[in-house]
């Protein structure tokens, strides 16, 4: 039987549509050419500059700490919305799962808008906390779809068997529980994480001078800088950092599972 | 007899379903006892009760003497075997085995020794190292035997253990349950509604219906001398006849008239009256099938009818004898002879009779107490449906 040569196509198709402009990105921030159109010779002046630029690290430094607070108050929250949403079923619940749910429909412009309204008419001061709010805000949402998810095909039985052996609520939580929600905490946790790191729009609404995170500072720089292979050069950097993540929490599952 | 497990009258709803209705109770110490009946018969619901994973609307449950009703479930010395064997995915067959003791802080030599010890005992010194998901369903279940007898309770709660395991498999996990219960001399708690389990481990057997105790017995007694229609017809397979005590005979027996029968005479145990309506339950495997009339013998009752059905299964025949209104069902073992050279067959002119002492009566309140003839729906194993009751 002859192969359609229709699949190939596509896969090609769909590759190049994916990852040329990766690749574009990645080799023209090592073009010395400043604005990317043509090749003019190998550099890695960018990279030097970037590393000097100060402004970029100290974004940098605040994604990371909005992330990591983001992540651990939504993981801890949304996992126990999860819980509630698994293990009781009333009425009141449907309306529960819909205000969990909705986050994560509404358009993030909309969250950004109604948040920056939040809070300046509570008196927040715009910086890294309000930016951490809004970010924990969205994430338990997903952080709960995941954990609700694992929890479906969770026995509970087992939950019962280790309090008939002996164990209080504590021991059970810390010696069962947690062990087996483990991979749902991560997952969520991994998820938060990433939409925390390079959430643009309810960022912009929300942050305040000095509050800069890296998605609003790479975006000043395309709007301003007269370095834009600086930026090339930071994606480049991003780029390889992510994959790294990738391939790591990929190795770390499947060890798990051996 | 000793009080070691009590349950006093407790009851427990669920909404509107009333798992437990005022069930009083009382298991000895040592004792293999069966909870058996129908599913949603509350028998699971006592179970749960007992562990402490549902706490009663009303009643006491006393074990040993003390009052544990309200004591949470780590903090009773009962264990409690699942029907999912709920055995922890992320520890090994040893550590799953070592996680009581660990809690309860047994110093590590000899948790370890006590591990070996109940690996032994269940046959997996090879499978201690391994995650459950590796094992089959007959080791699951033996590692969940494992992970809470070690823990020495003074009772052993078993959700229908079997259940989740093929023919055969429960057929030997139903021999070694019976030795590890006799090795370790602990009180066992069996839930289950196959009566064929319930039958071959318990000492007694209490038998559950929509929340109520209908018997409790060892399987003699229930089988032989059901108490009210349910269990006669929840245990084993047996035929029901419509009567009326006519006349009380010396020797606790009695005359009783069914419609389309000769006068029968049956052991009267249940001191019923001239008068009472009553079931007539005759057991299948009660009955003498030939073609011959059988010599008359004192309380032996006998009709004559015509077979509708047979089946043959090699160590059974199985008869459907048509008798006046009724399809009777009679079941007679294999014969020595292996050519029978001429076996009673279907439309042949039969005689059936059985002794009184092999039937018995259960009283019936009205002539409209129709609840028993449509309760099980496969009364005799009868390939029509039909049970013993006009067609």
């Amino acid at each position: 039987m002859k192969r359609s040569v229709i699949p190939l196509l596509t896969t090609l198709f769909v590759l190049v549509f994916f990852y040329l402009p990766i690749v574009v990105l990645v080799v023209n921030s090592f073009n010395a050419s400043r604005f990317g159109g043509t090749w003019e010779g190998s550099t890695l002046e960018w990279y030097r500059m970037l590393f000097r630029e100060t402004s970029v690290w100290r974004a940098l430094r605040n994604t990371l700490i909005i992330a990591v607070g983001a992540t651990f108050a939504s993981v801890v929250l949304g996992t126990t919305a999860a819980f509630a949403l698994h293990r009781y079923h009333t009425r009141l619940q449907r309306l529960h799962y819909t205000l969990i749910y909705t986050p994560l429909v509404v358009p993030e412009i909309l969250m950004g808008m109604s948040l920056l309204l939040f809070f300046v008419a509570a008196g927040f001061e715009l910086g890294l906390f309000t930016i951490f709010l809004a970010h924990t805000t969205f994430c338990i949402s997903y952080v709960a779809m995941v954990v609700l998810a694992r929890l479906q095909d969770f026995d509970f039985s087992i939950i019962e068997a280790a309090q008939d052996l002996g164990a209080g609520w504590w021991t059970t939580a810390w010696r069962v529980l947690l062990p087996l929600l483990a991979p749902g905490l991560a997952a969520g946790g991994l998820l938060a994480f990433t939409l925390s790191i390079d959430d643009f729009v309810i960022t912009f609404f929300v942050s305040g001078p000095g509050s800069t995170t890296l998605p609003v500072r790479i975006y000043s720089m395309i709007k301003h800088s007269k370095n834009m292979p600086m930026i090339n050069a930071l994606s480049a950097i991003l780029l390889v950092v992510t994959f790294a993540a990738v391939w790591g929490s990929q190795r770390l599952t499947k060890e798990s599972h051996a | 007899m000793d009080d070691f497990l009590v349950f006093e009258n407790v009851s427990k709803s669920f909404g509107k379903v009333r798992a437990a209705a005022d069930v009083s109770l009382t298991i000895r110490r040592g004792e293999f006892f069966s909870l058996l009946g129908p599913s949603g018969c509350g028998k699971t619901t006592l179970l749960r009760i007992l562990a402490g994973f549902e706490s009663p609307d009303s009643g006491r449950v006393l074990l040993n003497g003390r009052d544990i009703t309200q004591l949470a479930p780590n903090e009773r010395k009962v264990n409690t075997i699942f029907q999912s064997y709920a055995l922890f995915p992320h520890l090994t067959v040893a550590q799953n085995i070592a996680f009581g003791p660990q809690i309860a802080g047994w110093p590590r030599a000899q948790i370890r020794e006590e591990v070996d010890k109940m690996l032994h005992l269940v046959q997996l010194t090879d499978q201690a190292h391994k995650r459950p998901d590796l094992l089959s369903g007959g080791q699951k279940q033996r590692v969940a035997i494992a992970r809470a007898l070690i823990n020495k309770p003074q009772v052993l709660l078993l959700d229908e253990p079997l259940a989740a395991l093929d023919l055969k498999l429960r057929q030997r996990m139903l021999i070694e349950l019976d030795l590890i219960h006799d090795e370790v001399g602990i009180t066992f708690v069996y839930v289950t509604h196959d009566q064929g389990e319930a039958m071959s481990l318990s000492d007694r057997i209490a038998v559950m219906d929509k929340g109520r105790i209908e018997q409790i017995g060892t399987p003699a007694q229930i089988y032989e001398a059901p108490r009210t229609s349910f269990v006669a017809a929840f245990i084993g397979d047996t035929n029901f006849f419509e009567g009326q005590v006519v006349e009380l005979l010396g020797g606790d027996y009695s005359r009783l008239t069914v419609e389309g029968f000769p006068s029968v005479e049956c052991f009267n145990d249940n001191k019923l009256n001239v008068g009472d309506l009553v079931y007539l339950s005759i057991r299948p495997e009660k009955f003498r099938i030939s073609r011959e009339r059988p010599e008359p013998a004192p309380h032996v009752n006998a009709v004559q009818g015509r077979v509708a059905d047979v089946i043959y299964l090699g160590s059974l025949t199985k008869y459907w004898v048509r008798v006046q209104d009724y399809r009777i069902a009679v079941w007679r073992p294999a014969s020595r002879f292996l050519l029978d050279e001429n076996p009673i067959t279907w439309n042949d002119e039969v005689w059936i009779s059985w002794h009184g002492d092999d039937s018995f009566m259960l009283e019936r309140y009205s002539e409209s107490d129709e609840k028993l003839m449509e309760a099980p729906p496969e009364q005799v194993g009868d390939p029509n449906g039909h049970g013993a009751a006009k067609p």
